[in-house]
Protein backbone atom coordinates (compact mmCIF):
# COMPACT_ATOMS: atom_id res chain seq x y z
CA UNK A 1 0.00 0.00 0.00
CA UNK A 2 2.72 2.77 0.82
CA UNK A 3 4.92 1.37 -1.88
CA UNK A 4 1.73 2.21 -4.30
CA UNK A 5 1.38 5.36 -2.63
CA UNK A 6 4.89 6.59 -3.50
CA UNK A 7 4.88 5.22 -6.94
CA UNK A 8 1.39 7.43 -7.21
CA UNK A 9 2.69 10.13 -5.74
CA UNK A 10 6.03 10.17 -7.69
CA UNK A 11 3.99 10.15 -11.24
CA UNK A 12 1.91 12.85 -10.27
CA UNK A 13 5.02 14.92 -9.04
CA UNK A 14 7.24 13.70 -12.51
CA UNK A 15 3.67 14.46 -14.39
CA UNK A 16 3.33 18.47 -12.56
CA UNK A 17 7.39 18.95 -13.41
CA UNK A 18 6.88 17.89 -16.69
CA UNK A 19 3.41 19.73 -17.52
CA UNK A 20 4.83 22.88 -16.41
CA UNK A 21 7.78 22.46 -18.36
CA UNK A 22 5.77 21.63 -21.72
CA UNK A 23 2.66 23.95 -21.21
CA UNK A 24 4.73 26.93 -20.32
CA UNK A 25 6.90 26.41 -24.01
CA UNK A 26 3.62 26.05 -25.24
CA UNK A 27 2.09 29.14 -23.96
CA UNK A 28 5.19 31.05 -25.41
CA UNK A 29 5.37 29.29 -28.68
CA UNK A 30 1.05 29.39 -29.25
CA UNK A 31 1.36 33.54 -28.32
CA UNK A 32 4.56 34.25 -30.67
CA UNK A 33 2.73 32.39 -33.38
CA UNK A 34 -0.60 34.35 -33.18
CA UNK A 35 1.70 37.74 -32.82
CA UNK A 36 3.75 36.88 -35.81
CA UNK A 37 6.84 36.55 -33.56
CA UNK A 38 9.53 33.59 -33.36
CA UNK A 39 9.27 33.09 -29.52
CA UNK A 40 12.16 31.60 -27.40
CA UNK A 41 14.72 30.41 -29.89
CA UNK A 42 17.98 30.28 -28.14
CA UNK A 43 18.25 27.89 -25.55
CA UNK A 44 18.44 24.09 -27.49
CA UNK A 45 16.49 23.10 -30.85
CA UNK A 46 13.79 25.97 -31.34
CA UNK A 47 14.58 27.54 -27.89
CA UNK A 48 12.75 23.76 -26.43
CA UNK A 49 15.12 24.03 -23.01
CA UNK A 50 13.84 27.58 -22.36
CA UNK A 51 11.98 26.47 -19.43
CA UNK A 52 14.24 23.98 -18.52
CA UNK A 53 16.72 26.73 -18.04
CA UNK A 54 14.13 29.46 -16.66
CA UNK A 55 13.12 26.61 -14.01
CA UNK A 56 16.91 25.78 -12.89
CA UNK A 57 17.44 30.00 -12.11
CA UNK A 58 14.22 29.92 -10.41
CA UNK A 59 15.25 26.81 -7.75
CA UNK A 60 18.36 28.55 -7.43
CA UNK A 61 16.87 31.91 -6.56
CA UNK A 62 16.37 32.64 -3.02
CA UNK A 63 13.15 32.47 -1.71
CA UNK A 64 12.53 35.84 0.28
CA UNK A 65 10.43 36.82 2.66
CA UNK A 66 9.31 40.09 3.54
CA UNK A 67 9.53 41.40 7.02
CA UNK A 68 6.19 42.87 7.19
CA UNK A 69 5.08 39.29 5.86
CA UNK A 70 3.11 36.67 8.04
CA UNK A 71 5.64 34.33 7.76
CA UNK A 72 4.22 30.96 8.35
CA UNK A 73 0.86 31.86 5.82
CA UNK A 74 3.12 33.49 3.55
CA UNK A 75 5.04 30.32 3.14
CA UNK A 76 2.44 27.94 3.38
CA UNK A 77 0.13 29.33 0.38
CA UNK A 78 2.26 28.16 -2.41
CA UNK A 79 2.47 24.76 -1.38
CA UNK A 80 -1.88 25.22 -0.85
CA UNK A 81 -2.41 26.64 -4.05
CA UNK A 82 -0.36 23.49 -5.94
CA UNK A 83 -1.27 20.69 -3.26
CA UNK A 84 -4.80 21.42 -4.17
CA UNK A 85 -4.30 21.23 -8.48
CA UNK A 86 -2.61 18.02 -7.48
CA UNK A 87 -5.69 16.29 -5.30
CA UNK A 88 -8.21 17.14 -8.45
CA UNK A 89 -6.22 14.90 -10.51
CA UNK A 90 -7.03 12.01 -8.06
CA UNK A 91 -10.37 10.88 -9.56
CA UNK A 92 -9.24 11.87 -13.34
CA UNK A 93 -8.97 8.97 -15.81
CA UNK A 94 -5.71 9.80 -18.03
CA UNK A 95 -6.31 6.55 -20.27
CA UNK A 96 -8.96 3.31 -20.31
CA UNK A 97 -8.35 2.08 -16.93
CA UNK A 98 -5.68 4.45 -15.79
CA UNK A 99 -7.04 5.87 -12.86
CA UNK A 100 -5.74 6.86 -9.17
CA UNK A 101 -8.90 7.13 -7.56
CA UNK A 102 -12.41 6.12 -8.74
CA UNK A 103 -13.93 7.70 -6.17
CA UNK A 104 -18.21 7.55 -6.89
CA UNK A 105 -18.67 11.25 -6.29
CA UNK A 106 -15.79 12.28 -8.42
CA UNK A 107 -17.21 15.40 -10.35
CA UNK A 108 -17.98 16.48 -7.12
CA UNK A 109 -15.28 15.86 -5.59
CA UNK A 110 -13.34 17.55 -8.41
CA UNK A 111 -15.95 20.98 -8.48
CA UNK A 112 -15.24 20.72 -4.65
CA UNK A 113 -11.63 21.01 -4.34
CA UNK A 114 -11.14 23.17 -6.78
CA UNK A 115 -12.49 26.23 -4.92
CA UNK A 116 -10.31 25.38 -2.24
CA UNK A 117 -7.40 27.04 -4.84
CA UNK A 118 -9.06 30.60 -3.33
CA UNK A 119 -7.69 30.19 -0.49
CA UNK A 120 -4.21 29.58 -1.18
CA UNK A 121 -4.46 32.90 -3.27
CA UNK A 122 -6.01 34.96 -0.38
CA UNK A 123 -3.28 33.17 2.01
CA UNK A 124 -0.99 34.22 -0.03
CA UNK A 125 -2.13 38.00 -0.71
CA UNK A 126 -3.34 38.85 2.88
CA UNK A 127 -0.09 37.63 4.30
CA UNK A 128 1.89 39.62 1.74
CA UNK A 129 0.95 42.42 3.42
CA UNK A 130 0.89 44.49 0.48
CA UNK A 131 -1.96 46.38 -0.70
CA UNK A 132 -1.51 45.07 -4.41
CA UNK A 133 -1.49 41.30 -3.60
CA UNK A 134 -4.48 42.06 -1.36
CA UNK A 135 -6.24 43.65 -3.82
CA UNK A 136 -5.16 41.02 -6.20
CA UNK A 137 -6.61 38.38 -3.67
CA UNK A 138 -10.12 40.07 -3.30
CA UNK A 139 -10.80 40.32 -6.86
CA UNK A 140 -9.27 36.86 -7.24
CA UNK A 141 -11.88 35.80 -4.38
CA UNK A 142 -15.13 37.71 -5.99
CA UNK A 143 -13.97 35.74 -9.34
CA UNK A 144 -13.57 32.15 -8.46
CA UNK A 145 -16.84 32.38 -5.95
CA UNK A 146 -18.95 33.24 -8.89
CA UNK A 147 -17.34 31.91 -11.73
CA UNK A 148 -17.97 28.73 -9.86
CA UNK A 149 -21.37 28.94 -10.01
CA UNK A 150 -21.41 28.44 -13.88
CA UNK A 151 -18.84 26.12 -14.31
CA UNK A 152 -21.00 23.86 -11.68
CA UNK A 153 -23.74 24.51 -13.86
CA UNK A 154 -22.09 23.24 -16.87
CA UNK A 155 -21.05 20.03 -15.03
CA UNK A 156 -24.76 19.50 -13.57
CA UNK A 157 -25.77 19.67 -17.12
CA UNK A 158 -23.68 16.20 -18.02
CA UNK A 159 -24.12 14.67 -14.74
CA UNK A 160 -28.07 15.40 -15.72
CA UNK A 161 -27.89 13.45 -18.85
CA UNK A 162 -25.45 10.54 -17.38
CA UNK A 163 -26.84 10.31 -14.14
CA UNK A 164 -23.92 9.67 -12.09
CA UNK A 165 -21.31 11.66 -10.56
CA UNK A 166 -18.29 8.89 -10.97
CA UNK A 167 -15.62 9.63 -13.37
CA UNK A 168 -15.51 6.30 -15.19
CA UNK A 169 -19.22 6.01 -15.71
CA UNK A 170 -19.16 9.34 -17.08
CA UNK A 171 -16.42 8.39 -19.73
CA UNK A 172 -18.23 5.09 -20.19
CA UNK A 173 -21.74 6.69 -21.05
CA UNK A 174 -19.39 8.89 -24.15
CA UNK A 175 -18.56 4.77 -25.94
CA UNK A 176 -21.82 5.77 -28.04
CA UNK A 177 -20.96 9.13 -28.97
CA UNK A 178 -19.10 12.17 -27.32
CA UNK A 179 -21.89 14.51 -25.37
CA UNK A 180 -21.12 17.47 -27.36
CA UNK A 181 -22.27 15.51 -30.20
CA UNK A 182 -25.21 13.49 -28.61
CA UNK A 183 -26.22 16.21 -26.64
CA UNK A 184 -26.99 18.60 -28.93
CA UNK A 185 -28.56 22.34 -27.87
CA UNK A 186 -27.64 22.15 -24.02
CA UNK A 187 -24.70 20.37 -24.19
CA UNK A 188 -22.95 23.50 -26.51
CA UNK A 189 -24.04 25.99 -24.56
CA UNK A 190 -22.85 24.16 -21.31
CA UNK A 191 -19.72 23.78 -23.06
CA UNK A 192 -19.18 27.17 -23.99
CA UNK A 193 -20.08 28.55 -20.34
CA UNK A 194 -17.85 25.67 -19.08
CA UNK A 195 -14.96 27.23 -21.07
CA UNK A 196 -15.26 30.62 -20.31
CA UNK A 197 -16.01 30.00 -16.34
CA UNK A 198 -13.21 27.29 -16.01
CA UNK A 199 -10.70 30.33 -17.80
CA UNK A 200 -11.96 32.48 -15.09
CA UNK A 201 -11.45 30.40 -12.48
CA UNK A 202 -7.90 29.57 -13.16
CA UNK A 203 -7.13 33.42 -13.07
CA UNK A 204 -6.06 33.43 -16.97
CA UNK A 205 -6.49 36.36 -19.33
CA UNK A 206 -9.21 38.20 -19.97
CA UNK A 207 -10.29 37.29 -16.60
CA UNK A 208 -6.34 37.67 -15.04
CA UNK A 209 -7.84 39.84 -12.62
CA UNK A 210 -6.29 38.51 -9.91
CA UNK A 211 -2.93 39.38 -11.31
CA UNK A 212 -3.11 42.45 -13.46
CA UNK A 213 0.08 43.22 -14.39
CA UNK A 214 -0.97 46.71 -15.68
CA UNK A 215 -2.41 47.58 -12.37
CA UNK A 216 -1.58 45.64 -9.72
CA UNK A 217 1.92 44.70 -10.97
CA UNK A 218 1.52 40.76 -10.17
CA UNK A 219 -1.61 40.64 -8.07
CA UNK A 220 -1.57 38.01 -5.23
CA UNK A 221 2.17 37.14 -5.83
CA UNK A 222 3.96 40.41 -6.26
CA UNK A 223 6.38 39.45 -3.30
CA UNK A 224 7.22 36.53 -4.06
CA UNK A 225 10.00 35.16 -6.00
CA UNK A 226 12.27 31.77 -6.38
CA UNK A 227 11.03 28.62 -5.94
CA UNK A 228 7.58 30.12 -3.97
CA UNK A 229 7.08 32.05 -6.89
CA UNK A 230 7.28 29.17 -9.47
CA UNK A 231 5.29 27.14 -7.13
CA UNK A 232 2.38 29.54 -7.99
CA UNK A 233 3.29 29.71 -11.64
CA UNK A 234 3.46 25.76 -11.93
CA UNK A 235 -0.24 25.64 -10.02
CA UNK A 236 -1.35 27.72 -12.73
CA UNK A 237 -0.82 25.80 -15.22
CA UNK A 238 -1.41 22.47 -13.74
CA UNK A 239 -4.99 24.03 -12.96
CA UNK A 240 -5.41 24.52 -16.72
CA UNK A 241 -4.52 20.74 -17.14
CA UNK A 242 -6.57 19.92 -14.94
CA UNK A 243 -9.65 22.01 -15.73
CA UNK A 244 -9.40 20.98 -19.51
CA UNK A 245 -8.64 17.12 -18.56
CA UNK A 246 -12.36 17.70 -16.84
CA UNK A 247 -13.46 19.71 -19.92
CA UNK A 248 -12.14 16.68 -21.96
CA UNK A 249 -13.73 14.39 -19.69
CA UNK A 250 -17.21 15.26 -19.14
CA UNK A 251 -17.57 16.83 -22.99
CA UNK A 252 -15.39 15.47 -25.16
CA UNK A 253 -15.63 11.70 -23.96
CA UNK A 254 -12.48 11.12 -21.87
CA UNK A 255 -10.06 8.52 -23.46
CA UNK A 256 -13.13 7.46 -26.08
CA UNK A 257 -11.91 7.35 -29.44
CA UNK A 258 -14.06 9.02 -31.81
CA UNK A 259 -16.59 7.23 -33.30
CA UNK A 260 -18.98 7.77 -36.17
CA UNK A 261 -22.15 4.94 -36.29
CA UNK A 262 -21.29 1.26 -35.44
CA UNK A 263 -19.19 -1.39 -36.50
CA UNK A 264 -17.26 1.36 -39.68
CA UNK A 265 -14.03 0.60 -41.09
CA UNK A 266 -13.08 4.57 -39.23
CA UNK A 267 -14.10 3.20 -36.01
CA UNK A 268 -11.27 -0.09 -35.97
CA UNK A 269 -8.88 2.82 -37.68
CA UNK A 270 -9.51 5.04 -34.61
CA UNK A 271 -9.39 2.71 -31.91
CA UNK A 272 -5.65 1.67 -33.12
CA UNK A 273 -4.99 4.68 -31.17
CA UNK A 274 -4.10 4.38 -27.65
CA UNK A 275 -6.54 5.74 -25.21
CA UNK A 276 -4.12 7.94 -23.71
CA UNK A 277 -3.05 9.40 -26.80
CA UNK A 278 -7.42 10.16 -27.15
CA UNK A 279 -7.43 12.19 -23.63
CA UNK A 280 -3.64 13.95 -24.38
CA UNK A 281 -5.20 14.95 -27.03
CA UNK A 282 -8.54 16.45 -26.38
CA UNK A 283 -7.30 17.83 -23.12
CA UNK A 284 -4.51 19.83 -25.01
CA UNK A 285 -6.65 20.75 -28.01
CA UNK A 286 -8.66 22.62 -24.63
CA UNK A 287 -5.81 24.55 -23.44
CA UNK A 288 -5.15 25.48 -26.57
CA UNK A 289 -8.28 26.84 -26.63
CA UNK A 290 -7.60 28.52 -23.35
CA UNK A 291 -4.42 29.86 -24.57
CA UNK A 292 -6.10 31.52 -27.20
CA UNK A 293 -8.80 33.02 -25.43
CA UNK A 294 -5.87 34.77 -23.80
CA UNK A 295 -3.52 36.06 -26.69
CA UNK A 296 -6.81 37.63 -28.49
CA UNK A 297 -9.06 39.38 -25.70
CA UNK A 298 -7.99 42.15 -23.79
CA UNK A 299 -8.90 41.79 -19.29
CA UNK A 300 -12.10 42.39 -18.46
CA UNK A 301 -12.58 44.93 -15.77
CA UNK A 302 -13.73 44.20 -12.48
CA UNK A 303 -17.09 45.26 -13.09
CA UNK A 304 -17.69 43.89 -16.47
CA UNK A 305 -16.33 40.28 -15.00
CA UNK A 306 -18.95 40.39 -12.44
CA UNK A 307 -21.74 42.04 -15.18
CA UNK A 308 -20.87 38.69 -17.58
CA UNK A 309 -21.23 35.79 -14.63
CA UNK A 310 -24.00 37.12 -13.13
CA UNK A 311 -26.10 38.69 -15.98
CA UNK A 312 -25.15 36.36 -18.72
CA UNK A 313 -23.83 33.01 -17.48
CA UNK A 314 -25.54 32.28 -14.57
CA UNK A 315 -29.24 33.13 -16.10
CA UNK A 316 -28.10 31.61 -19.30
CA UNK A 317 -27.04 28.18 -17.25
CA UNK A 318 -30.01 28.43 -15.08
CA UNK A 319 -32.34 28.30 -18.17
CA UNK A 320 -29.80 25.53 -19.74
CA UNK A 321 -30.23 23.33 -16.76
CA UNK A 322 -34.35 22.99 -17.46
CA UNK A 323 -33.74 22.26 -21.30
CA UNK A 324 -31.11 19.50 -20.09
CA UNK A 325 -33.42 18.05 -17.38
CA UNK A 326 -36.00 18.50 -19.90
CA UNK A 327 -34.32 16.62 -23.17
CA UNK A 328 -32.91 13.86 -19.64
CA UNK A 329 -36.25 12.66 -18.87
CA UNK A 330 -37.83 12.70 -22.15
CA UNK A 331 -34.66 11.11 -23.74
CA UNK A 332 -34.57 13.34 -26.84
CA UNK A 333 -30.43 12.70 -26.62
CA UNK A 334 -29.21 9.54 -28.41
CA UNK B 1 -38.64 43.35 -25.64
CA UNK B 2 -36.06 42.80 -23.46
CA UNK B 3 -35.78 39.22 -23.41
CA UNK B 4 -34.96 39.81 -27.49
CA UNK B 5 -32.87 42.31 -26.74
CA UNK B 6 -30.60 40.23 -23.93
CA UNK B 7 -30.85 37.30 -26.71
CA UNK B 8 -29.37 39.76 -29.32
CA UNK B 9 -26.73 41.10 -27.21
CA UNK B 10 -25.16 37.65 -26.44
CA UNK B 11 -25.39 36.25 -29.77
CA UNK B 12 -23.45 39.92 -31.34
CA UNK B 13 -21.19 38.90 -28.20
CA UNK B 14 -20.41 35.68 -29.35
CA UNK B 15 -20.26 36.82 -32.77
CA UNK B 16 -17.52 39.93 -32.41
CA UNK B 17 -14.79 37.22 -30.38
CA UNK B 18 -15.35 34.84 -32.41
CA UNK B 19 -14.24 37.46 -35.25
CA UNK B 20 -11.51 38.44 -33.10
CA UNK B 21 -10.20 34.67 -32.09
CA UNK B 22 -10.65 33.73 -35.97
CA UNK B 23 -7.54 36.67 -36.83
CA UNK B 24 -5.12 35.30 -33.94
CA UNK B 25 -6.19 31.71 -34.48
CA UNK B 26 -5.81 32.33 -38.32
CA UNK B 27 -2.28 33.62 -37.51
CA UNK B 28 -1.54 30.65 -35.05
CA UNK B 29 -2.10 27.87 -37.45
CA UNK B 30 -1.85 29.15 -40.62
CA UNK B 31 1.97 29.49 -41.32
CA UNK B 32 3.15 32.67 -42.02
CA UNK B 33 6.86 32.96 -43.29
CA UNK B 34 6.92 36.96 -42.36
CA UNK B 35 7.44 37.74 -38.73
CA UNK B 36 7.41 41.22 -37.45
CA UNK B 37 10.01 40.57 -35.13
CA UNK B 38 13.73 41.06 -36.40
CA UNK B 39 16.58 38.38 -34.76
CA UNK B 40 18.81 41.15 -34.42
CA UNK B 41 22.14 39.92 -33.57
CA UNK B 42 21.91 37.63 -36.27
CA UNK B 43 20.62 39.98 -38.57
CA UNK B 44 23.52 42.61 -38.46
CA UNK B 45 23.67 42.79 -42.15
CA UNK B 46 20.51 43.11 -43.50
CA UNK B 47 18.93 44.63 -40.81
CA UNK B 48 16.05 46.98 -41.40
CA UNK B 49 15.32 50.00 -39.31
CA UNK B 50 12.30 52.49 -40.36
CA UNK B 51 12.95 55.92 -41.62
CA UNK B 52 11.17 57.30 -38.28
CA UNK B 53 13.30 55.01 -35.96
CA UNK B 54 15.21 57.38 -33.78
CA UNK B 55 18.72 56.69 -32.37
CA UNK B 56 20.50 59.63 -31.67
CA UNK B 57 20.86 63.23 -32.77
CA UNK B 58 23.10 63.81 -35.51
CA UNK B 59 23.91 67.26 -37.69
CA UNK B 60 24.49 66.48 -41.69
CA UNK B 61 27.28 68.06 -42.94
CA UNK B 62 27.57 68.89 -46.55
CA UNK B 63 30.47 68.02 -48.63
CA UNK B 64 32.35 71.46 -48.44
CA UNK B 65 32.31 70.75 -44.41
CA UNK B 66 29.30 72.77 -43.75
CA UNK B 67 26.45 72.31 -41.63
CA UNK B 68 22.59 74.29 -41.46
CA UNK B 69 23.02 75.18 -37.57
CA UNK B 70 22.48 79.11 -37.03
CA UNK B 71 23.11 78.71 -33.40
CA UNK B 72 19.33 79.97 -32.91
CA UNK B 73 19.17 77.54 -29.54
CA UNK B 74 15.97 76.89 -30.10
CA UNK B 75 16.28 73.07 -29.52
CA UNK B 76 17.91 73.91 -26.88
CA UNK B 77 15.19 75.49 -25.02
CA UNK B 78 12.70 72.56 -26.76
CA UNK B 79 14.93 69.79 -24.60
CA UNK B 80 12.60 68.95 -21.72
CA UNK B 81 15.82 67.63 -19.82
CA UNK B 82 18.92 69.89 -20.73
CA UNK B 83 20.36 67.58 -23.11
CA UNK B 84 21.16 69.64 -25.69
CA UNK B 85 23.95 72.94 -24.60
CA UNK B 86 24.81 75.48 -27.51
CA UNK B 87 28.38 77.33 -27.03
CA UNK B 88 28.67 80.27 -29.44
CA UNK B 89 30.97 82.78 -30.82
CA UNK B 90 31.24 85.73 -32.85
CA UNK B 91 32.93 85.59 -35.98
CA UNK B 92 34.21 89.01 -37.35
CA UNK B 93 33.02 89.36 -41.41
CA UNK B 94 35.13 90.48 -43.79
CA UNK B 95 32.84 93.89 -43.48
CA UNK B 96 33.66 94.01 -40.11
CA UNK B 97 30.02 93.03 -38.84
CA UNK B 98 29.86 90.36 -35.93
CA UNK B 99 28.14 87.09 -36.64
CA UNK B 100 26.84 84.76 -34.72
CA UNK B 101 27.70 81.09 -34.72
CA UNK B 102 27.84 77.96 -33.30
CA UNK B 103 31.12 76.89 -31.21
CA UNK B 104 29.82 73.79 -30.20
CA UNK B 105 26.75 71.60 -30.51
CA UNK B 106 27.24 70.05 -27.12
CA UNK B 107 24.55 66.85 -27.15
CA UNK B 108 24.14 64.50 -24.20
CA UNK B 109 23.08 61.75 -25.27
CA UNK B 110 23.11 59.82 -22.08
CA UNK B 111 20.22 62.05 -21.00
CA UNK B 112 18.45 61.94 -23.99
CA UNK B 113 14.51 60.59 -24.16
CA UNK B 114 14.76 60.76 -28.12
CA UNK B 115 11.33 62.72 -28.14
CA UNK B 116 11.85 64.51 -30.97
CA UNK B 117 11.41 67.71 -29.94
CA UNK B 118 14.42 69.21 -31.14
CA UNK B 119 14.26 68.17 -34.41
CA UNK B 120 10.66 69.53 -34.12
CA UNK B 121 12.23 73.23 -32.83
CA UNK B 122 14.54 73.28 -35.67
CA UNK B 123 13.98 76.14 -38.18
CA UNK B 124 16.71 75.60 -40.67
CA UNK B 125 16.80 71.43 -40.57
CA UNK B 126 20.15 71.75 -39.12
CA UNK B 127 19.76 68.23 -37.18
CA UNK B 128 18.19 65.58 -37.88
CA UNK B 129 17.64 61.90 -36.26
CA UNK B 130 19.63 59.01 -37.17
CA UNK B 131 19.29 55.48 -36.51
CA UNK B 132 22.61 53.77 -34.92
CA UNK B 133 21.21 52.15 -31.62
CA UNK B 134 24.23 49.97 -30.37
CA UNK B 135 25.15 52.77 -27.85
CA UNK B 136 26.70 50.90 -25.10
CA UNK B 137 30.02 52.40 -23.93
CA UNK B 138 32.35 51.71 -21.07
CA UNK B 139 33.09 55.32 -20.48
CA UNK B 140 30.28 57.67 -19.99
CA UNK B 141 32.07 61.04 -20.72
CA UNK B 142 31.88 59.29 -24.69
CA UNK B 143 28.32 59.75 -24.93
CA UNK B 144 28.83 63.35 -24.36
CA UNK B 145 29.07 64.17 -28.63
CA UNK B 146 29.80 67.57 -30.26
CA UNK B 147 27.94 67.45 -33.28
CA UNK B 148 29.22 69.93 -35.71
CA UNK B 149 32.64 68.83 -36.68
CA UNK B 150 36.00 70.34 -36.36
CA UNK B 151 36.62 73.54 -38.46
CA UNK B 152 32.99 73.26 -39.72
CA UNK B 153 30.74 76.32 -40.54
CA UNK B 154 27.54 77.09 -41.79
CA UNK B 155 26.61 77.01 -45.10
CA UNK B 156 25.66 79.87 -47.16
CA UNK B 157 22.02 81.20 -47.30
CA UNK B 158 21.35 79.91 -44.56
Amino acid sequence: MLIEFAIVGVCIIGLFAMLGLVLIMMERKVSARMQLRLGPNRVGPGGMFQTTADTLKLIVKEGMTPDGADKFLFNVAPFIVMIVAMVIMAPLMFAKGLQIWDVNIGILFVAAVSSVSVIGVLMAGWASNNKYSLLGAMRSGAQIVSYELSAGFAILVIVILTGDLKISSIVDGQVNGWWIFKGHLPVWIAFVIFMIAVTAETNRAPFDLAEAESELTAGFHTEYSGMKFALFFLAEYANIFVVCAIGATLFLGGWQPLHFGTGTKFNEIMDYIPSSVWFMGKTFFLIFVIMWFRWTFPRLRIDQLLNLEWKYLLPISMFNILLATLMAIMGWHF
Amino acid sequence: MFIVKYIKDVLHGVKSLWTGMKITGGYALRHHKEKITQQYPDNKDTLFLPERFRGEVVMPHDEHNEHACTGCTACELACPNATIKIVTRFDIQPDGKKKKAIDKFVYHLELCTFCNLCIEACPTNAIKMAQTFEHSVTDRTELTKILNLPGSKIREGI
